[in-house]
Parts: C-alpha cells; structure tokens; sequence
C-alpha cells in the first residue's frame, strides 16, 4: 500500500522561536491585531510504501525523529493518508 | 614527524583551507579528507571546519552527519583521538551526537560576522590544554545559528564536568550560559562558533586564535610521536 504522509516541525514548547516572534512582531504594522504566540515551523510530504498503515506510520515516525526533525529542540507531528492503488 | 591534521571537506565547506594554512604556519601538516572517503587515514587530529555543508539544507549539519567520512571520524573519536569543529563543524558535531545540544538561529535573527571576546573556562580540552583559565581571547565569530540550547539537567552537567571551555563575555547570538564552546565528556571532542584559524597571523588583526590551534596540535604530536 501506498500513503501520503505529511510532517510538520516545530520547536518544542519552551525553545525560543526567534523567527515567529520576529514575525508576530511585524504583524501590527501590517494590520493585524490581536494575534499572538506565533510559531515558525516546516512542513514536508512523501509517499511512503508500506504492508499497512501502522508499519508506514512508524517508518515515517523514525524519519522524523531521525532526520528532519532535531528532538533536541522540536518535535514533529506525523498525518498519513492512504492514497488509491 | 609534524602531527597530521585531517580537515575534513563537505560539500559546501568553505574555511578548510584557513585550517590547513594556520596548521601549516604552526608547523603542522594540513590535509584534506574528501566526506565522501569511509576512512580519516592516519591523521593525529580531524578538524570539521566552516561553512555550510550540503548547503545547511534542512538544519545546518543534519545532512553532513549522515556524509561517510563521518562514521569514521565517530570511531575516531571513541578511541580518544582528538575533534574539532568549528562553526559549521560545531553544529555537524551536534547533530552526530558527539556532543550534547544544538545550535540554534541566533536570537537577534542577524547574521554575525565580527571580532567576539571570548574567556577560556576551561582548560582540560585538546582546544584549551595550553590555555590559562580566565584568557580572553579575540576571535571572529561568522554565522547565523550559533545559539547554543540544551535542556538544564545537559547545561549543569557540562558546567559540573568543566565541559563549557569557552564563553563570551559580550553574549552575541542569546546562546545559554554564554556557551560559545563545548568539549565531551574525555574532553578529546570539542565544539566552539568562533573561528580560531580567522584569528592566526597579524595580518588577520588577532593571534589570539593561536594558543587553541597550539592545544590541539600539541595532543596532535603527542599522538604522532607515540
């Protein structure tokens, strides 16, 4: 089976994101009011083939964690949708 | 027999050449190792120089981490032979695991090129063996994630072990505890932003670079005559 799998990146609670409070600081000037706690992230996708959905879920997981996430500083967040043979 | 010094080239490195020519004026022998080679050689010291290797795609070092050479630069140093990164090599040292933490964008979102004070804190690295604790040292700093983070238990055990070897004395990039440089636990690996071989020779406006290349050199030739 195939499944589309998409991750999102973020930086732990905690850790200072310089980007997203450079961006919320932007916000006024731009009009826009009463936006708060912003955070930068990234966003990948890939297609994963796998026996079935737990086993494409843990092989992205482990690609998250191993590769493009840092989980010294962030922490990833896994959708996967299967996708019609 | 000068000691052998291995910088190691990524692609998209680009201060190899400042390592090799600053080993050279101290009378060591640069040499290049290709990150695509499974071996370092018989080098006596491997230093992970600047730049941006692999183009910093994805996180700086993330990719360079996963580059051959690096398996062998691991077994490197697990027997004790001495490692340096600097910079860009810092954060491939990070994202490897050798060394605790990780860099981040620094704080103010500037890129940081400039002459930065820097103060030996301690002196039982292979960077900093022929230091005095409490030097302070003029060496240029040039990037843009050098923040150092790490969780606080990793921030009281580095400073319980003497592990920070350097900090800034005027914090530039929001790093934690002003860590501008870290060592492991045997002290043989050793991670610092600043860029020592920018700081070798008059003519660059600072020599102060020098009694950390001697360090490393000076472990490097010991390893050489045994």
């Amino acid at each position: 089976m195939r499944f589309q799998a998409r991750v999102e990146v973020q930086l732990r609670p905690g850790i200072a994101d310089p980007e997203g409070a450079t961006i919320e600081r932007a916000l006024p000037a731009l009009g826009f009011e009463g936006v708060e706690h912003v955070r930068a992230g990234r966003s990948f996708s890939f297609e994963v083939s796998a026996p079935d959905e737990a086993s494409a879920r843990t092989k992205a997981t482990e690609l998250a964690d191993r590769l493009l996430a840092n989980p010294v500083i962030e922490q990833s967040r896994l959708e996967l949708q299967a996708l019609g043979s | 027999m000068p000691p052998r010094i291995g910088v190691v080239v990524f692609p998209g490195s680009n201060c190899e050449y400042d390592v090799v020519q600053a080993a050279d004026w101290l009378g060591a022998e640069g040499e290049l190792l290709w990150h695509g080679a499974s071996s370092v050689g018989s080098v006596d010291a491997v230093v992970l120089p600047g730049g941006f290797a692999h183009g910093d795609y994805l996180r700086p070092g993330a990719l360079a981490r996963f580059s051959p050479i690096m398996d062998a630069v691991t077994s490197f140093a697990q027997q004790g032979g001495p490692v340096v990164g600097i910079c860009n090599g810092f954060q491939v040292l990070t994202e490897a695991g050798l060394l605790p933490g990780a860099l981040q964008k620094n704080n103010q979102l500037r890129f940081l090129c400039q002459p930065t004070l820097v103060r030996v804190t301690s002196t039982t690295s292979v960077l900093t063996g022929l230091a005095n604790e409490g030097d302070e040292l003029l060496i240029p700093i040039n990037h843009f994630s050098g923040s150092y983070v790490c969780d606080d238990d990793t921030l009281h055990q580095l400073e319980d072990e003497g592990r920070v070897v350097l900090r800034y004395v005027d914090n530039p990039n929001g790093s934690v505890g002003d860590i501008a440089g870290i060592a492991n636990e045997a002290g043989n690996v050793v991670g610092l932003m600043p860029h020592p071989e920018r700081a070798s020779h008059p003519l660059l406006g600072s020599e102060d670079g020098l009694v950390l290349l001697r360090s490393l050199l000076d472990v490097a030739g010991a390893a050489a005559a045994a």
